[in-house]
């Protein structure tokens, strides 16, 4: 618990001293902060005893907060928030290293809100107690609208606000949600609490009205947030208006708090009302997963492009999840970390390029390769990684999500019935297709290709003193405020890249013991689903056919019972 | 009656303190010599402090017991509430009063003339509606009820037209009174049309009166009539609909410190008197008479009285919020988020005994400090010599005054209900009791609300925050009075520090918020548990 403890009050700590001592020293202090969290956090998984059992650790009493309300300071992990959490503190230093040479104005607000930012984000993760889960996901958002609006690109208000409003109203619904069933929990148990367990346990014995409006609040909340289609329409502008390393937390870390939420409050605390909509978030999934692999395709913009990648990436992440079987849940939980390494990396692999250039135009850009061959290398790897090349750690999630989701039929074999099936998967695999298009298509123009660098006129910056010229290395020094950046990528960049590209390479080829640990949390996530989905699907056999008919389901069920 | 009177002139020992207070400030105001003139606001704050001091010591529980209080214990509660708000309340008004005035008598532009001051005047005045508010704890009939109640709004007319200079805050003086009068004499009207039905002043009597009608034919139209429109006269007090139309004006004209004191001391002091008469009224043992005689049962207050406090209440959040919206000044804005603020406050008082009170002093509690914060820093602002009240003003206030820039950051997220500042768990409070009451629908107007109000409070977080500094934000300096912004400070550092003490808050006035227990007379009438 103490560990668990340090590792969420280093960054504010770190922030603290950020914020007291002078603006030239803020970076590293950041650093040295955000790093010892990570030890700390490490040193805990390292003695994690939980990995394969699938339950949470510690457990125990915890101190009250507001007694009245039931609220208490309870923390404790399962393999699957201590692996999003690590993939946080993994991420912290390295977004703190890449912004080394992209913040030179108000630097000492800048990193004080990052690691503030971090601190919040594991407090969300670690959070055993639903209310202490709602303070550090919802107190991410000021930080991050801070973030936005202070360091990032010309639109950057609006993205910002944008941002705050949906998500701001989103977790109201959530909010009401889970205050709804503390109310539950008040009823049955006579007091009030907020653990998370309490809340589950009181959950599921509610009826199944009760679970499907409670399952459509808690949806509304985390849609917003990962973001599902149609609520996705703020993502694209904050990503692109963000700072790098504002983009890589918010979409490695920040959109897993959606999936998160998902998988530890929507999918378990009402599998009835799951059961019931599990077809209209897997549509809305799919939707997403092709729409933005559309919009990608026509989008010049790099870095947007990015964001709705990450819009149908996450999109295929959800259908995994909501095919509500082992395989499909184990590959949305393991994707959920693939997708923070790869699509992390590539935001910082387009802000190393829109340092030196100031714009993130593929019509201006365009066969970098020749100028910056490491950087290209790097770009290329951590584009393959995210299409999902096998040997790299996108496939692994990718395969298990669309094979869940394949194998997501009403007579499944595996005593998982679903709705989905062969045709879900095969339009959600379209998706996949096309993600290897318009990457590789973004490869190629950016990466390969002629040399096409941005003339004075064409360049979209946000700095009005600085000009772009036709050679890298000068265009920076233009502008007086900024470091000069070597052509091709600094070793303090290459220092950023090479970890995450270490991860990705090392998960793609021995996925074996992450998918291990993550099993038996999968399994404990799912134990309603096969008895609702049946229930559901019986409903609706009766509905359709009459109920003079409803025997003919009846086979079905049975022979899923006799396994 | 001597028996009785001994307990309860122990517990009002604060309040003799600060009536004394008051007259000595008043006289010392007229002192020639700037020094003490200067001293006056620090006196008022250490009356205060030692009526904070004296209370523990007087307002013992077996003397609160003693005194035949509808609720004894409320007192413990909301007067050091009242007191330490009080302290950041003049602290806040340190070097507004009669400025002008002071700075042409010490350039020698004109003599000193005691009838032209008004700095003694208005700190006594802040001491006697401070009193007022502390008074309205230990009510034990309708007289004392309402005489506490006008001691708490005559002052605050004077303080809106002497606070500060011009002609505006003279304008919303008058306004402030007319309307008020009104509200007087609507409350006035019901305190009467209760006295008729149940034929007593006194509260407990008139609690088991009350109780009585109840456990037979329920309880009868006149006093209903009269519990409606106390109930709505009072909404003037905490600017609630369909009272609420000179807040926007009033605080707008009002000197900002006046606006920080209107904000908070009429709306504590008018929950507290709706606390007093909806307890009389009683949360339990109301019931519908079928058409065949039958008694149904129901949680909650009187069907006619939670339809009329339902509609406050969805009313007053919705209208204080759209309100708020629409606003280009900072105080008007606060204005309608006063308003809105109360409307969230009436779900406590909906939920009632069991959660509701305690959740409802919370909310005060964290109002309290949010919105003082806010004017604080609004207070130690000014642009050529002007009070600040422009949002343009704020744009960019972060370049030159980084601290009120934060100041105002975090009271505007404390105010719009974000994790972990404090108002984050007074509202959950408030939602946690209106669901004990049953009151869904409310909660889900509620959460839209919050919903709404986080626009236009994230302008307030962003413009002085984020946006650029505009030409007349350039203007913008601090008053020479440092102590509006030590106040603002320490009450934005409290709405993030008193989060971490939101259960023993909670937990404090859960006990006070304890009714005296029913007197053995109506228990003889059964029924009622």
């Amino acid at each position: 618990m103490a560990l668990i403890w340090i590792s969420i009050a280093l960054p504010v700590i770190a922030a603290i001293a950020v914020a007291l001592g002078p603006a030239s020293r803020a970076r590293t202090t950041a650093l040295i902060g955000s790093l010892l969290s990570l030890a700390a956090l490490t040193l805990f998984a390292w003695e994690f005893p939980a990995w394969t059992s699938g339950a949470h650790f510690p457990t125990g009493e915890a101190a009250q907060w507001v007694k009245g309300a039931g609220v208490s300071a309870s923390v404790g992990f399962d393999t699957v928030s201590l692996l999003l959490a690590l993939l946080t503190a993994f991420l912290m230093p390295l977004c703190v290293l890449g912004s080394y040479s992209a913040i030179t104005d108000r630097v000492k607000e800048y990193y004080g809100w990052f690691l503030v930012l971090g601190s919040s984000i594991l407090l969300a993760f670690a959070a055993r107690d639903a209310i202490l889960f709602y303070i550090g996901y919802e107190f991410t958002l000021v930080p991050m609208t801070l973030i936005v609006a202070i360091y990032g690109g010309p639109d950057r208000r609006v993205a910002a606000i944008k941002m705050f409003l949906y998500t701001f109203l989103g977790s109201m619904f959530m909010l009401a949600a889970l205050l709804y069933l503390g109310w539950e929990h008040r009823i049955a148990s006579g007091s009030w609490n907020f653990d998370i367990d309490a809340l589950t346990a009181t959950a599921v014995r509610l009826p199944t009205s009760s679970q499907y409006w409670l399952f459509a609040a808690l949806m509304v909340g985390f849609a917003v947030k990962v973001p599902l289609f149609p609520l996705h329409t703020w993502l694209p502008l904050a990503h692109d208006q963000a700072p790098t390393a504002g983009s890589v937390i918010l979409a490695s870390a920040l959109l897993k708090l959606g999936t998160y939420g998902n998988y530890r409050f929507a999918l378990p605390m009402a599998p009835a009302g799951g059961a019931e909509l599990m077809c209209v978030v897997a549509v809305l999934s799919i939707i997403a997963i092709i729409y933005a692999s559309l919009i990608c395709w026509v989008q010049t913009d790099a870095k947007k492009l990015i964001a709705y990648s990450s819009i149908s990436h996450l999109g295929l992440c959800m259908l995994g999840l909501f095919a509500l079987n082992p395989m499909g849940a184990e590959g949305a939980v393991f994707y959920m970390v693939n997708h923070g390494l790869s699509t992390g990396a590539l935001f910082l692999c387009i802000g190393m390029f829109y340092e030196r250039y100031h714009t993130k135009d593929t019509d201006v850009l365009g066969g970098l390769a020749k100028r910056m061959p490491v950087w290209a290398s790097f770009m290329v790897f951590f584009t393959l990684a995210s299409i999902g090349l096998p040997g790299l750690n996108g496939f692994v999630g990718e395969f298990l999500c669309l094979g869940g989701t394949f194998m997501a039929e009403h007579d499944a074999q595996t005593g998982y019935p679903g709705v989905l099936g062969p045709w879900y998967a095969i339009v959600a695999g379209l998706g996949l297709i096309f993600a290897a298009m318009y990457l590789l298509i973004l490869l190629g123009k950016i990466v390969w290709g002629p040399l096409r660098e941005p003339t004075a006129h064409a360049t979209h910056s946000t700095h009005d003193s600085s000009h772009a010229t036709p050679h890298g290395i000068q265009l920076a020094a233009h502008s007086s405020h900024e470091p000069v950046l070597p052509v091709d990528l600094s070793v303090r960049e290459i220092a950023v890249l090479t970890p995450l590209a270490v991860a990705c390479l090392w998960l793609g080829l021995q996925p074996t013991p992450m998918l291990d640990a993550i099993s038996p949390c999968t399994e404990r996530l799912l134990v309603h689903y096969p008895a609702q989905v049946e229930r559901v699907m019986a409903e609706h056999a009766a509905s359709l056919t009459g109920s003079d008919q409803s025997p003919s389901s009846q086979p079905t069920s049975n022979s899923l019972n006799s396994q | 009656m001597i028996d009785s009177l001994s307990p309860r002139l122990a517990l009002l020992v604060p309040e003799m303190m600060l009536l004394a207070g008051a007259v000595v400030v008043a006289l010392m105001g007229l002192s020639k010599r700037r020094g003490v003139r200067d001293a006056l606001p620090f006196i008022t704050c250490g009356v205060l402090l030692l009526s904070i001091i004296a209370l523990p010591l007087t307002y013992t529980t077996p003397r609160a017991l003693d005194a035949h209080l509808l609720l004894p214990l409320l007192g413990r509660f909301v007067k050091p509430l009242i007191a330490v708000m009080g302290v950041w309340l003049v602290l806040l008004s340190v070097g507004s009063v009669d400025r002008r005035l002071e700075d042409s008598v010490a350039r020698g532009r004109q003599p000193f003339d005691a009838q032209r001051v008004a700095r003694g005047e208005y700190y006594a005045f802040l001491l006697l509606s401070l009193m007022g508010a502390m008074l309205l704890c230990n009510a034990t009939d309708l007289i004392w009820l309402f005489l506490a109640i006008e001691l708490v709004s005559l002052p605050t007319y004077i303080m809106v037209a002497v606070g500060g200079h011009g002609s505006r805050p003279q304008e919303a003086a008058v306004k402030y009174f007319f309307l008020g009068a009104m509200s007087t004499a609507v409350f006035l009207y019901g305190f009467a049309l209760l006295y008729g039905s149940t034929g007593s002043l006194e509260l407990l009597a008139i609690r088991d009166a009350l109780a009585a009608q109840a456990a037979g034919n329920g309880i009868d139209g006149l006093a209903m009539i009269g519990i409606a429109l106390i109930v709505l006269g009072l909404c003037f007090k905490v600017t609630a609909v369909p009272m609420h139309f000179y807040a926007p004006d009033v605080y707008e004209g009002a000197p900002t410190h006046v606006s920080a004191f209107l904000s908070f001391v009429p709306k504590t002091a008018g929950f507290t008197a709706l606390v007093i008469i909806l307890t009389c009224v009683g949360w339990t043992g109301h019931a519908i008479i079928a058409p065949d005689g039958v008694r149904v049962q129901y949680l909650g207050l009187p069907t006619p009285i939670a339809a009329i406090l339902w509609m406050v209440a969805v009313l007053t959040m919705t209208l204080g919020n759209i309100g708020a919206l629409l606003q280009t000044s900072v105080k008007r804005m606060m204005a309608y988020s006063s308003i809105a603020h109360s409307g969230y406050l009436v779900l406590g008082l909906i939920a009632g005994a069991s959660a509701g009170i305690d959740a409802i002093y919370l909310y005060l509690v964290a109002y309290g400090v949010m919105t003082i914060a806010t004017f604080a820093a609004l207070a130690s602002l000014e642009r050529r010599g002007e009070e600040i009240n422009a949002f343009s003003d704020l744009a960019g206030l972060r370049v030159r005054h980084p601290v009120m820039a934060w100041v105002l950051a975090m009271s505007a997220l404390s105010l719009v209900g974000m994790p972990p500042f404090i108002g984050f768990f007074a509202k959950i409070s408030l939602f946690i009791a209106a669901f004990e009451a049953n009151q869904l629908g409310l909660v889900i107007a509620a959460v839209i609300n919050s919903a709404i109000s986080g626009l236009y409070y994230l302008r307030l977080t962003l413009t002085p925050l984020v946006a650029p500094p505009t030409a007349r934000s350039h203007e913008v300096t601090s008053v020479p009075s440092r102590w509006p912004q030590v106040t603002a400070v320490v009450c934005g550092l409290a709405t993030i520090v008193l989060s971490c003490a939101a259960g023993a808050l909670l937990d404090a006035a859960r006990s006070a918020g304890a009714s005296a227990p029913s007197t053995p007379s109506t228990h003889s009438h059964g029924e009622h548990p």
